[in-house]
């Protein structure tokens, strides 16, 4: 249970965070135009004339009952917003992540497998190029072609799958099929290395030994052990997206929570943005934590360690 | 073994053309890159302007020569900030062991609970969106990396023979850490920072390309690329030359990071 102090650092971290910004927060949300009686009775009401670890206390209470606080902006309640904005983001990475993964992993393997030929080089060749491509460029680059040039998928704008169904999924192909493409990268790299490892053990040694045929040897005996670093990086990679695909939904103009992030830095809503970060990064350990919980599925040894 | 010399030897290329590009782009590019020209307004590639012009009428060559030197001042000014923090820290946590490895360690784990780009985001809300913002919060994303793994490589060497022999001859702590163990940790430095180097500068260009990064008129890839978006059907090439400055540097990053690997990590061998 790691993840409990990890998370009351990162409330910590995100709280000292927002309070480090220059300037009063008071006389930030009401404008140059503000007097300062208004500010000193904005104080009060925000809790700002209180000790520091008062107002952590005060903050982390009504985070835990789920009031992450009030748009600065447009006093709409932020803990619905972040959700919603969430959903959004999470559609795209789960599908992406999933399809990356089912993409990748195998590619992977055979990689490893086939170490040094040309199929080897072939495969790790193209993943070290589809890594190194920005994810934002890569998408401007298949909006140009598939939406402006060829005119076959929807080029600005989103449709909620929960509205319509055909709509929703067309604008999520570009989306997605941007990260599966990057994301492949990183899988096929990562599960070609863990293969590579247990590839040398003897254990595979007595398997092929024993007159097993590659393939059993390679899926049955490989695959198993050798699917746990890579299943802690898919976990990863899950999390990171969830944070860092601000880019892809500016690209694609979605209203996801990176752009709700990005906005609210613009706007200075410091409320959105510290909502932002403690939900991403709180999704992020729970993810990590579910990753790690569900590891000893594939690699039974780790429940004995 | 040949594969990886190759690697490298694409990497290295790549990655010279990266710096001679930023270090001419210092004192000489074919135009003025911030001189605008309405007369020359979203003209093609050709022989007038190479890679044609914006849709101010800017030179693009001349404005990606100098975005490089944006991305190279910046990615070296973060990795450095960050690789002397980190390893600091790395150093102090490692030797010292106890209750300060304990309180550094469990921080350290709290920034590696964010992920990089949004500690660096968050950062940024406090440092503002400038070149130096971004320097520092992505300083300040990459340090918790650097210094574990900093801490694990001092952990590993402080039990080693060549350590106590030190003590034993009467040489002092510092000395100690400062003579022996510090060049012993190089290896992994290095290889970390290579990697850093590619994350600072596509993170920079993804910052700037979502308008928190150097803000225009000065030109960097990530900020050329956000301003040609409206114009990609007219005037494809100013989405196609930055977006590939990128690529290839990361891709240039990429290989030498395997190679370096490959070379100054034994262990990692193969691992890539």
């Amino acid at each position: 249970m790691m993840a409990i102090p990890t998370i009351v650092l990162v409330a910590v971290a995100v709280f000292a965070l927002i309070r480090f910004i220059p300037g009063d927060p008071a006389a930030l949300m009401l404008g140059d135009m503000a007097q300062p009686d208004q500010i000193a009775a904005m104080r009060v009401e925000l809790g700002l004339d209180k000790s520091m670890p008062e107002q952590f206390l005060i903050w982390a209470g009504n985070v835990l009952q789920g009031d992450f606080g009030r748009s600065i902006v447009n006093a709409e309640a932020v803990l619905p917003l972040v959700v919603s904005r969430f959903l959004v983001s999470a559609e795209i990475v789960v599908v992406a992540v999933l399809l990356a993964s089912l993409i990748a992993v195998p590619a992977g393997v055979i990689a490893a497998w086939r170490q040094n030929s040309l199929t080897d080089l072939a495969l790790v060749g193209t993943a070290t190029v589809l890594l190194s491509i920005p994810t934002f460029w890569l998408g401007l680059l298949l909006l140009l072609l598939f939406g402006l040039e060829l005119g076959w998928l929807p080029v600005l704008g989103y449709v909620s799958i929960g509205d319509n169904l055909t709509d929703g999924l067309l604008y999520l192909v570009l989306p997605v099929v941007t990260l599966v493409i990057h994301e492949a990268g990183v899988l096929i790299r990562m599960a070609r290395a863990s293969t590579l490892e247990v590839l040398r053990l003897d254990y595979i040694t007595h398997a092929r030994a024993k007159g097993l045929s590659e393939s059993a040897v390679l899926w049955r005996h490989a695959f198993k052990n050798a699917f746990g670093p890579t299943w802690t990086m898919i976990g990863l990679i899950l999390g990171n997206l969830l944070g860092g695909i601000a880019v892809i939904e500016t690209v694609f103009t979605i209203p996801g929570l990176g752009r709700l992030m990005v906005d609210s830095i613009f706007a200075r809503d410091y409320p959105v943005i510290q909502g932002c970060l403690l939900f991403v990064s709180l999704s992020y350990v729970l993810v990590n934590l579910i990753v790690d919980l569900l590891y000893p599925l594939f690699d039974p040894r780790v429940v004995a360690e | 073994m040949k594969k990886f010399t190759l690697n490298g030897l694409i990497g290295g290329i790549l990655i010279a053309i990266l710096l001679v590009t930023a270090a001419v782009g210092l004192f000489w590019t074919p135009f003025d890159p911030m001189k605008l020209s309405f007369t020359a307004r979203l003209a093609a590639p050709g022989t007038a302007h190479l890679l044609g012009t914006d849709e101010f009428g800017r030179d693009v060559l001349s404005r990606l020569m100098v975005g490089a030197r944006a991305s190279v001042w910046i990615g070296v000014l973060t990795v450095g900030f960050a690789t002397i923090c980190g390893t600091l820290i790395g150093l102090i946590s490692g030797y010292a062991r106890g209750g300060v490895d304990g309180i550094i360690m469990a921080v350290n784990n709290a920034l590696l609970a964010f992920p990089g780009i949004l500690l660096a985001l968050g950062l940024l809300a406090v440092f503002g969106a400038n070149q130096y913002g971004i320097i520092f919060a992505l300083g300040i994303a990459y340090t918790p990396s650097m210094a574990r793994v900093v801490r694990g490589a001092v952990l590993s060497l402080r039990e080693r023979e060549f350590i106590e022999a030190s003590r034993v001859m009467g040489n002092g702590e510092l000395y100690t850490m400062l003579r022996h163990i510090l060049p012993n940790c190089v290896a992994p430095i290095t290889v970390l920072a290579t990697s850093m180097f590619g994350w600072a500068i596509l993170s920079e260009s993804a910052l700037s390309f979502l308008g928190l990064g150097v803000p225009p008129p000065a030109p960097t890839w990530g900020n050329m690329l956000a301003a040609g978006r409206p114009f990609l059907q007219q005037a494809a090439w100013l989405g196609l030359f930055p977006g590939l400055c990128i690529a290839l540097t990361l891709l240039g990053i990429n290989l030498l990071g395997d190679a370096l690997r490959d070379r100054l990590d034994p262990r990692m061998r193969g691992l890539k």
